[in-house]
């Protein structure tokens, strides 16, 4: 009962990691290696909001989303724009902006055991005989919201079809007057904004500290290929998979593996089956 | 005249249409022409320890070259095979850890361990990374990038080799000036061992590969095969770099599996010119003091290297060797539009 209970819920943080990454890439093919860096620094800013502005929680948060959105939309627009297509300049780009946003944010002293922030609901409940805390529920509720909504807005709005468009064929996109740049633009903003609310519903569980970014991008990257690049509801399916191994690892093997099967699971499928297990195949994009 | 009635022309200078080929024998103005940047390149790099003040600036030397070794094994395999390795750091570590347990289990000097770790490295690595090669662009960069890491937290959560304390007491080369003209010795035959190789038949099969890999298929020649080589020798330079690595630190521990150790290299190549294999040592004999003088800052100088390899990308994606080679090479000048 605990191995499920928690393996759902680390699955849902997992989904919550990945979803903006997944986003991103489905849109524009554009590997986001700055999510991680975008995932800590909103977690900063939202402390910085609540204890140096002295704003309302809610209030920091829903700037916290919207400053990271911005940044990300900045990032898209001044810098990634020229290079857009060029794979190995992408991802060296976003690594290297995500490298500059994570040792300039240790630089500035951001880092100890001083920096939390306060769960939404304090307190505790027991499901099923093992105790629970409500931040942790919440976590589940938030990471199906999410993906409740982004099903929602990826089928009934106008804005969402186009970036489903976008996702399915580009040039077929672009024919129908859907602008590439805007679309691409647009997915940035909202996979930055994502990887934000991510940060705000996760880091209360513990201390923010700047590593956590480099793990939060190993474990969207692995959610996002074992379920297949590109693919929303492939990502959400492999982060139940992910999930639970690591729990189950924790349980029977001990604490050290966990990340070992993260980085295991990314390496076996893409030696194995690149597309993922829920992607479509792509042989001759992929492999010779 | 208003500017956009005129336009830059680019012309080659004579000296280099007269240098092309055989005829390049003719002339000592001309022959030297086209050895003058290759022997100011070696002569520089043969006498920097001499000219250097203290053994500070001569281990910055020493660590420089072990990083331009990896810049060219990741400039070789992007551009000359179009594999794109971000995992330049399991190389080293591979190679580190390999030359450390010769040292430390088997009493082995260095003269020895360090050719063995290369060699046995680097077939290790092909080993490992044998089953990845059939992948192509960013899904072989990702499963690079994840070797390094994975090897870390295997050697960290298994607690083998020292775990994260690393191995101890591997011994030291008899004096620093082995050590330096060891290194730059090894990185300038590398060097102009790649550039030779790439200039083979084999070389251009190996373009081949990266160009267009179906007809290369189609050839009848076996894709995995030249795959296999090319990482073979790729990962040779990185273990080789590893072991030095290890001599001269005296120490081998996890953090050689660390991201700098990819990512450094890719930047120096990305500054000192993508594809031309001496831009890369160039850019880390620049970029690897740089780093040192800012040392006092802290991880704000990952910030500043972050920083130039972005705008580098962005903006100057071509190199400073390749804007050298075309100052070199052409002249231009003004001329007006017909």
């Amino acid at each position: 009962m605990e191995i499920l209970i928690y393996g759902t819920i680390n699955s849902a943080a997992l989904a919550l990691y990945a979803l903006g990454f997944a986003m991103v890439y489905g849109v524009s093919r554009l590997p986001n290696f700055a999510h991680g860096a975008l995932y800590v620094l909103s977690g900063f800013m939202t402390w910085f909001f609540l204890n140096s502005l002295g704003l309302n929680y809610l209030l920091s948060v829903i700037l916290a989303m919207l400053a990271t959105g911005m940044i990300g939309a900045l990032m898209y627009q001044f810098i990634l724009i020229r290079i857009r297509g060029m794979e190995i300049s992408e991802i060296m780009a976003t690594y290297a902006m995500g490298l500059a946003i994570l040792e300039g944010l240790r630089w500035g002293g951001f880092k100890g055991m001083t920096y939390t922030l306060p769960a939404f609901i304090a307190g505790s409940t027991t499901i099923f005989g093992v105790s629970v805390d409500y931040q942790r529920l919440l976590v589940v509720a938030i990471g199906g919201a999410v993906v409740g909504l982004l099903w929602l807005f990826t089928h009934y709005t106008r804005m969402g079809l186009s970036l489903r468009g976008m996702a399915q064929d580009e040039r077929a996109a672009l024919m129908l007057g859907i602008d590439s740049d805007r679309m691409a633009l647009v997915a940035m903003a909202f996979g930055s904004s994502l990887a934000a609310l991510a940060a705000i519903c996760l880091l209360p569980l513990g201390n923010i500290v700047v590593e956590a970014g480099y793990n939060v991008l190993i474990l969207a990257i692995a959610v996002c290929i074992v379920g297949g690049l590109g693919s929303w509801m492939g990502a959400v399916l492999a982060a139940f998979l992910i999930g639970f191994a690591q729990i189950l690892t924790v349980v029977y093997l001990g604490a050290h593996y966990q990340m070992v099967v993260a980085l295991l699971a990314i390496i076996l499928t893409l030696i194995i089956r690149p597309s993922g297990l829920f992607g479509r195949q792509k042989e001759l994009e992929e492999r010779v | 005249m208003q500017t956009g009635q005129q336009r830059k022309e680019r012309i080659d200078r004579g000296i280099r249409i007269r240098s092309d080929g055989l005829y390049a024998l003719m002339s000592w103005r001309e022959l030297s022409y086209l050895t003058l940047p290759r022997l100011a390149l070696i002569a520089g790099m043969l006498t920097l320890p001499l000219v250097l003040p203290g053994m500070y600036w001569q281990r910055v030397v020493s660590i420089a070259c072990i990083y331009a070794l990896l810049a060219l094994s990741f400039d070789f395999l992007a551009h000359f095979v179009g594999l794109v390795c971000l995992g330049g750091a399991f190389f080293v570590g591979t190679g580190g850890y390999l030359a450390a347990i010769l040292n430390t289990s088997f009493g082995l000097p260095p003269v020895m361990t360090i050719p063995l770790a290369t060699v046995l490295g680097a077939a290790l690595c092909t080993l490992l990374l044998l089953p990845c090669l059939p992948l192509r662009g960013v899904y072989f960069a990702i499963v690079s990038l994840m070797y390094p890491l994975f090897a870390m937290r295997v050697i960290e959560a298994l607690n083998i080799f020292g775990g994260t304390d690393g191995i101890l007491g591997i011994d030291s080369f008899s004096s620093r000036w082995t050590e330096q003209y060891a290194v730059i010795g090894a990185t300038l035959l590398f060097l102009f061992g790649t550039r030779r190789l790439v200039n083979m038949d084999i070389g251009l099969v190996l373009r081949g590969v990266k160009d267009n890999d179906q007809a290369i298929r189609a050839s009848g020649m076996n894709i995995t095969r030249y795959k296999t080589l090319a990482v073979f020798i790729a990962s040779a330079m990185g273990c080789m770099g590893g072991a030095f690595l290890v001599h001269i630190y005296m120490w081998s521990g996890i953090s050689q599996f660390a991201l700098d150790f990819s990512i450094l290299p890719i930047a120096a190549t990305v500054i000192g010119g993508s594809g031309t294999l001496a831009g890369a040592v160039i850019g880390c004999l620049i970029l690897v003091p740089i780093s040192e003088l800012l040392r006092d800052f802290g991880t704000l100088r990952i910030v500043f290297y972050a920083v130039i390899l972005m705008g580098f990308i962005v903006f100057r994606s071509e190199g400073l060797l390749v804007y050298g080679q075309r100052k070199y090479h052409q002249f231009e000048r003004w001329t007006t539009r017909l």
